[in-house]
């Protein structure tokens, strides 16, 4: 296949999601100005600009309305997609990390880092319909996870809240009390911080990626380790495919192995697995940096990846991508 | 007479007594066969070239198309939006968005699986083969049975490491788990879960039953000799030396047959033989192969 190669952002990229029909990709990254491509040839439509720090994670309304972000100044932002217009300013305490929109898009989810002495906590904000109804209240707020959480999502029927970070525990949190329901088990899980996380297309399975060199595949409702997934490279990102039973990690290298390792150019892929069998499918090489963050088209046919290189690769698979064996 | 000063413009009248060769000045139109399902649409033209011969130029053209985008109403409509932000000032030749001058694949790792045909040939790795089926281990896919190497349809597929010759039940979870320390390169043959002895076992055992061939034509290749040996039993691996600047053979190759008595049999009958004018010499590859 032939990526399609858009380098719009001038730092490195933090996070990428695709809407839900598919034909527009949102990129975020350390430079403040999240981008929106057209996910068929990679043509930049436009840039949001408003935040004054590095924009860590978006999401996107269904009907690709509305477009939430979360950013290293210590706000969440709502904006218009079509037109670009900052529509209302979330304002915290500390470096907004994570943003999740609900099933409706009625409620977001965001996550905020600790910060001097403010621990880290997670934050339930309504959305109105009317963006002059809204308001920055939150519904709910859940303080309590050690260290920073790097994804919190919705689980299904938004009953349930997930959150994993740098202490290594996937928590389950209940989204109307707040109360925290399940707790992955500290010796199946990972070890070291988790980077990632992705749920699968109907919700009934997701996967964190680690810098433990492994991601691991948990079920949404019980929180039951079901498969494992190891690499050579610490993980950043990690994604599914909603076509096939296959799972994407893109990491990075160790701090220890810079030096000892040549850095050829175009070196790090973003590696393919086999979801069931847990066996390596085959690489996709060509980000001259550490992979750091991974999307999937909800079609299936076409995946992105962005790297450290502030490079966004886009990847329309070739037939033979589908009549893979193992 | 009025005719007279434009001797090339004819006159329909003329055309009369031949039949239609004169028209020779005409060219037949040009045809355009579409795009068919490989995407290969061809252009014949007919040019007359300086001699004023008639020519005919057939023009065969693959278009290839990236990605097929089917999009919803929605996204047609979101296709017109206007731009904003940085992207207003976007002018068309702004290299922001490329294609990728390189062509870049899912890299397979190590020859695929065949895990599931490990616990079946636990005992005698060649114990199916006993039907006098060739065995052939084709070295990028890994498939046993199929093609040789060079007829590997997957010819695209980065080569496995030189460890990995003859070892189709290699564990493709050898690949997953580097188990480094440092992260660092560990070659297939000592990871973990990576067959050792067994592999070299068996590798020694066919070279001892490699059959050396020569006095062989100049146009002899791989295929002609496993042809020419097949009938004795499987085959495990046929070898022709080539010379690279004249790619003829130069007169000798190999033969690993799978069991040692089809070998011997193979050079008590073709020893002598005759095959393609020059009487071939067969004989074990080590002398006195014990």
């Amino acid at each position: 296949m032939r990526p399609i190669l858009m380098k719009g952002h001038e730092r490195p990229l933090t996070f990428l999601k695709y809407n839900r029909d598919g034909d527009l990709l949102f990129s975020c990254a350390k430079d403040h100005n999240p981008t929106v491509w057209f996910a068929d040839n990679g043509e930049r439509l436009g840039t949001y600009h408003g935040h004054n720090g590095a924009v860590w994670c978006c999401d996107v309304s269904r009907d690709s309305g509305r477009l939430i972000t979360g950013s290293a100044d210590q706000t969440a932002k709502l904006w218009n997609v079509q037109t670009g217009q900052q529509l209302f300013t979330f304002n915290f305490d500390s470096p907004a990390r994570s943003v999740d929109f609900s099933v409706g898009d009625k409620l977001a989810v965001i996550t905020t880092d600790p910060f001097m002495e403010l621990p880290s906590a997670i934050h339930v904000k309504r959305i109105a319909k009317d963006p002059t109804e809204q308001t920055g209240e939150s519904v709910l707020l859940i303080k309590g996870p050690q260290g920073r959480i790097n994804r919190a999502i919705w689980g299904p029927l938004n009953r349930t809240i997930i959150s994993a970070g740098e202490d290594a525990v996937i928590r389950i949190w209940d989204s109307e009390t707040g109360k925290l329901l399940k707790e992955s088990d500290k010796e199946s899980g990972h070890k070291k911080t988790v980077t990632s996380l992705a749920k699968s297309s109907d919700g009934s399975h997701f996967l964190t990626g680690s810098l433990d060199k492994s991601a691991r595949l948990w079920d949404t409702r019980t929180l039951t380790l079901i498969k494992t997934y190891v690499t050579e490279r610490p993980v950043n990102a990690v994604a599914m495919s909603p076509l096939l039973d296959h799972v994407v990690l893109g990491g990075g290298q160790d701090a220890s192995a810079v030096t000892t390792t040549d850095h050829r150019a175009g070196k790090f892929e973003a590696k393919f697995y086999d979801k069931i069998l847990q066996e390596e499918i085959g690489g996709v090489k060509g980000h001259f940096g550490p992979i750091n963050a991974l999307a999937f088209n909800p079609d299936g046919k076409s995946f992105s990846s962005g790297g450290e290189d502030g490079y966004v690769r886009l990847h329309h698979f070739d037939p033979d991508y589908f009549n893979i064996k193992i | 007479m009025a005719h007279q000063g434009e001797p090339t413009k004819l006159r329909w009248g003329e055309l009369d007594e031949d039949d239609g060769e004169d028209l020779d000045f005409l060219l037949p139109p040009r045809q355009v066969i579409g795009p068919d399902d490989n995407g290969i649409k061809k252009v014949i033209e007919y040019k007359f070239d300086e001699d004023g011969n008639k020519v005919k130029i057939t023009t065969t053209m693959r278009t290839r198309k990236l990605a097929n985008a089917r999009l919803s109403k929605r996204a047609v409509e979101r296709r017109s939006w206007p731009k904003f932000g940085d992207a207003v000032h976007e002018d068309v030749g702004s290299r922001l968005t490329m294609v990728s001058t390189e062509e870049i694949l899912l890299e397979r790792p190590k020859p695929l699986g065949s895990k599931t045909e490990e616990p079946k040939t636990a005992g005698d790795p060649l114990a199916q083969f006993q039907k006098g089926a060739v065995l052939m281990v084709c070295r990028t896919c890994g498939k046993k049975g199929d093609h040789w190497t060079s007829r590997c349809p997957y010819k695209d597929l980065a080569p496995p490491s030189e460890g990995f010759v003859d070892k189709p039940a290699a564990s493709d979870a050898a690949a997953a788990t580097a188990g480094a320390t440092k992260g660092a390169y560990v070659p297939p043959g000592m990871r973990a879960g990576a067959e050792r002895t067994g592999g070299s076992d068996m590798r020694r055992r066919n070279d001892e039953n490699s059959v050396r061939v020569t006095n062989l034509s100049e146009d002899t290749r791989e295929p002609d000799l496993l042809e020419l040996f097949r009938p004795f039993g499987p085959v495990s691996r046929v070898y022709v030396a080539i010379d690279q600047k004249t790619a003829m053979s130069r007169g000798f190759g190999f033969v690993n047959f799978v069991n040692r008595e089809d070998a011997q049999r193979a050079i008590s009958k073709l020893n002598g033989y005759g095959y393609d004018n020059l009487i071939l010499r067969v004989e074990w590859a080590t002398p006195r192969a014990n």
